[in-house]
């Protein structure tokens, strides 16, 4: 049984009571009808009418004044000035006059317009007919003969040769437009498998700019180190670094559980990516007492001195080390790029 | 009408009007929509805020793009702002920087555009449930409902185009997060996200991308769809309530000359001049303290826009499932929660068309329904209501560990488990509710309003004096429709042949029992039982 078919009983009767029925007497739920109109003060004392035509006119007075107030302020007040207005604290004095006499001048005009209505405008409810929104049934017809007059003088059904091809053209012809996207990027290939870390590459501090020596790094605390060559000037540092960014840790080697950490470690001192496995954002929070590292995005929590694990949250798999060591200057050097991508798992990433 | 017989020339506004009419008509328009009839009520005023809302984003945005520039050209700060000078930033960064601190009235402008993106997106969602929970969506309104749903699908994606814009710190991260859920999208995830950014994040492309996307292309689809929207709000004319002299065939209100366009017109006042006081004592976005973005660095308690809190959450909750299979790597626990977002708003645009399956009701509806009036339907919003805020405070859970001081992780399973048991409790006490609502309704027109008046009777009981509703306001209560339940048909048919029931059609009268069979709805007083009652005791 479609849902045509439904039975009429299963439905509602309908509310076709129309508008001012007539009470039945036997019928105490029937429609009265729209209540009489209850005439309002303003209707019958022509002095609460006058009163409310002055504050109609007071409220759009008080819009003039605060425009004038705009203008005054936008001159006044110079764009840097700062002042303190309690409760907000410090302000810029523009923003605060100038939003302030805007918004006055826009809710007075409203604040007017609206009590206009509700008071000195007509407030008799009127009923207005509806009517069925789909068409009747000769409407209907005379369509569909139209359509059927149009559809054969066109040609459409007879000359299929005519209309196949049409359609072939004209589901070909987007594709020129999506042709058209291919050098909206580059294709992936391995980009997203390599950084800029080779071997030999210094790790460099990123407050201080400096090559980083092992004794820089204390235990407790968290270092933030960048490949040697790279600047903050240079056209594609943004790239890089969103893949490059390193953070290094000192941890007690008796206190490194996975051995492979150990073995990339430099007495003790680690370097994990800093771009969260799970969607990228940079990991920033570090407890020195657990060597747990937090992503401040959406918490997932990996354990630093356990091959970088996830211990919480929604990250999927272990944080990439870059397995470092000491060149003969005495600088912290990496031994080779990261051994994984680093970053947002991916399809390809295997 | 002037015409050359005329000796005495029409008033000039008449004669305006006669030429404007002979070119485009408008006295035929004018004829039908001068005097349209707008019914009353509060809640009808909520789709006016997104309107409005909407319109104060547009002239404002306007405003902005004189002065922003979308490249991602990295300059150096040597603005007024003391703390940033000598930074690096992208030009995007620098020129809201220079909006902000250097254009006289530029911040509030940005502070207006913004705060009016905010209550422009959670407008669209009140007024939403407005109209979900009146069943105002039904025909002949299906369609419009799915403009306006897809109004709010657009407008968060417009919203979150336009955050990003600043190319700050919070929004860079935000939209590494979305490079991040595009990545987990199997085969073509990378390709996507290298064709949307130009090469790898961030590259030096997806401000001035997201910047047509935000200004030309997602608002100029979506004011086509609030032009549709508006011109079949009138087409349609609007729903209203029960109500003596409201039926299904009438519209009840004050005309659309002079009340509504005073009080609509001022309404559009109101709402920009509150947001203009809004926008001048609350900051929102301060991009200069959050600085510019660099993809190695990230601020803590960083929280998208609200309407974005709901995707933030499911992602944040969501379990780290990884599957390496055959050198391919699939992301659920990032690609689950990119499915489950649309998926979840899908369920409530689809909504009214699996309802008019379900009741199999092909009539026109214009009389807005009281949700305790459709228990089941009501149930059904709160719960998916409840799914929402849930995960919004999944995606808060920082923000809630630290305010309330309570463990992240507790929280995070607290949202984890509640996003699926917390619906079920919802709809259940939601239902419960509105057939207790409706049972008090019931008590009401058979034995009157409670007066609060206490008679003592002779032999020393006291007793409620009960007071008799109105006829209007026993209409009202009694005037709403109810279904019955669908049956099956028996199982062989007169002539006794096996009668096939498809599948489809047995679980369609399921769940119209679930809707309407006995414990369902609570039936409407007869007037027998209300004169059987009304002739006895008087009161009760």
């Amino acid at each position: 049984m479609s849902s045509q078919e439904i039975p009429e009983e299963n439905l509602p009767a309908g509310q076709d009571t129309a508008h001012g029925a007539v009470m039945v007497a036997d019928d105490p739920f029937a429609d009265p009808g729209l209540p009489p109109h209850k005439p309002r003060i303003q209707d019958i004392d022509e002095r609460a009418a006058r009163r409310s035509e002055r504050a109609v006119a007071f409220m759009f007075t008080l819009s003039m004044l605060a425009t004038v107030g705009f203008i005054a302020s936008y001159v006044i007040f110079p764009v840097d000035k700062i002042v303190y207005i309690w409760p907000f604290g410090r302000v810029s004095a523009l923003n605060f006059a100038l939003g302030w006499t805007l918004g006055l001048a826009l809710f007075f005009i409203g604040a007017g317009a609206v009590h206009w209505a509700r008071t000195l405008m007509s407030d008799v409810e009127i009923a207005d007919e509806r009517h069925p929104i789909a068409a009747d049934a000769e409407t209907k017809a005379k369509v569909m003969s139209d359509f059927a007059a149009g559809a054969a003088e066109s040609g459409m059904g007879r000359r299929k040769l005519i209309r196949n091809t049409m359609f072939g053209a004209l589901s070909l012809v987007p594709l020129s437009g999506i042709v058209l996207l291919r050098d909206m990027g580059p294709l992936p290939e391995k980009k997203l498998r390599t950084t800029m870390w080779t071997k030999g590459l210094q790790l460099i501090n990123m407050n201080t700019h400096e090559p980083l020596r092992p004794e820089d790094v204390a235990v407790g605390s968290l270092t933030f180190a960048m490949p040697e060559g790279l600047s903050e000037h240079d056209h594609h540092f943004q790239t890089e670094i969103a893949k490059a960014a390193l953070m290094i840790v000192r941890i007690q080697p008796e206190d490194i559980k996975d051995k492979r950490e150990l073995e990339w470690s430099h007495e003790g001192i680690v370097a994990f990516s800093k771009i969260c496995t799970h969607v990228g954002c940079p990991i920033s929070l570090y407890e020195q007492q657990t060597h747990h590292v937090l992503c401040p995005c959406h918490q997932s929590t990996f354990d630093l001195s356990d091959g970088a694990r996830v211990i919480f949250g929604p990250a999927g798999h272990a944080l990439p080390q870059l397995r470092i060591g000491v060149n003969d200057k005495g600088f912290l050097e990496a031994l080779g790029d990261f051994d994984e991508p680093v970053g947002p798992s991916f399809w390809e990433r295997g | 009408m002037s015409t050359v017989t005329d000796t005495k020339k029409a008033p000039a506004g008449e004669r305006v009007a006669d030429w404007a009419d002979g070119r485009l008509g408008i006295y035929t328009l004018a004829k039908a929509n001068m005097r349209k009839i707008f019914p009353d009520h509060w809640s009808f005023m909520l789709g006016e805020i997104c309107l409005y809302s909407f319109l104060i984003i547009i002239l404002t945005g306007v405003y902005l793009t004189m002065f922003f520039h979308p490249s991602m050209n990295e300059v150096e700060y040597v603005g007024p702002y003391v703390p940033l000078q000598g930074q690096l930033m992208s030009e995007a960064f620098n020129s809201t920087m220079h909006i902000s601190f250097e254009v006289r009235g530029g911040l509030l402008i940005r502070q207006i555009h913004h705060w009016a993106a905010l209550i422009f997106l959670a407008g669209m969602f009140v007024h939403m449930m407005r109209v979900f929970f009146t069943g105002a969506f039904r025909k002949p309104r299906e369609i419009n409902w799915l403009f306006g749903f897809l109004l709010f699908f657009l407008g968060m994606f417009t919203g979150f185009t336009g955050y990003s814009l600043p190319d700050d710190l919070l929004s860079g991260t935000g939209v590494r997060f979305m490079q991040g859920a595009i990545l987990s999208v199997p085969v073509i995830g990378t390709y996507l996200s290298m064709f949307l950014f130009g090469g790898e994040f961030p590259g030096g492309d997806f401000v001035a991308r997201f910047y047509s996307a935000h200004i030309l292309l997602l608002p100029g689809i979506m004011l086509g769809l609030v032009v549709a929207h508006l011109i079949l709000v009138f087409f349609h004319k609007h729903t209203q309530f029960e109500g003596p002299g409201r039926t299904n065939k009438n519209v009840v209100g004050m005309p659309l000359l002079p009340v509504y366009m005073a009080k609509a017109g001022g309404f559009f006042f109101l709402v920009f001049g509150v947001i203009a006081v809004i926008s001048a004592i609350a900051s929102i976005n301060p991009i200069w303290a959050l600085g510019p973005y660099r993809p190695d660095q990230v601020s803590t308690g960083a929280q998208p826009d609200w309407y974005m809190g709901f995707a933030e959450g499911l992602i944040r909750v969501m379990p780290g499932w990884e599957i390496n299979l055959w050198g391919h790597t699939l992301v659920l626990g990032v690609m689950i929660p990119l499915a489950i977002f649309p998926a979840v708003l899908a369920a409530i645009a689809v909504y009214p068309f699996i309802e008019s399956w379900i009741t199999g009701d092909k009539r026109e509806h214009h009389i807005a329904q009281r949700p305790r009036n459709a228990p089941t339907r009501t149930g059904f919003g709160v719960a998916w209501i409840t799914a929402y805020m849930i995960m919004l405070v999944g995606g808060g859970n920082d923000l809630w560990a630290t305010h309330f001081h309570l463990s992240l992780n507790s929280i995070t399973w607290f949202v984890r488990i509640f996003f699926f048991v917390g619906p079920v409790i919802a709809f259940i006490v939601t239902k419960r509710i509105c057939l207790g609502l409706q049972r008090r309704d019931k008590e009401k027109v058979l034995h009157g309003r409670e007066s609060g008046i206490i008679k003592r009777l002779p032999h020393g009981e006291f007793v409620e004096i009960h007071q008799p509703l109105s006829q209007g306001e026993l209409h009202r209560l009694t005037a709403h429709e109810q279904y019955a339940a669908a049956e099956l048909p028996p199982a062989v048919d007169e002539n006794g042949v096996e009668r096939k029931i498809g599948r489809i059609e047995k679980l369609r009268v399921k769940l119209n029992k679930g809707y309407y069979a006995d414990d369902n709805q609570v039936a409407k007083p007869t007037v027998e039982e209300y004169k059987e009652i009304q002739s006895g005791h008087g009161h009760h």
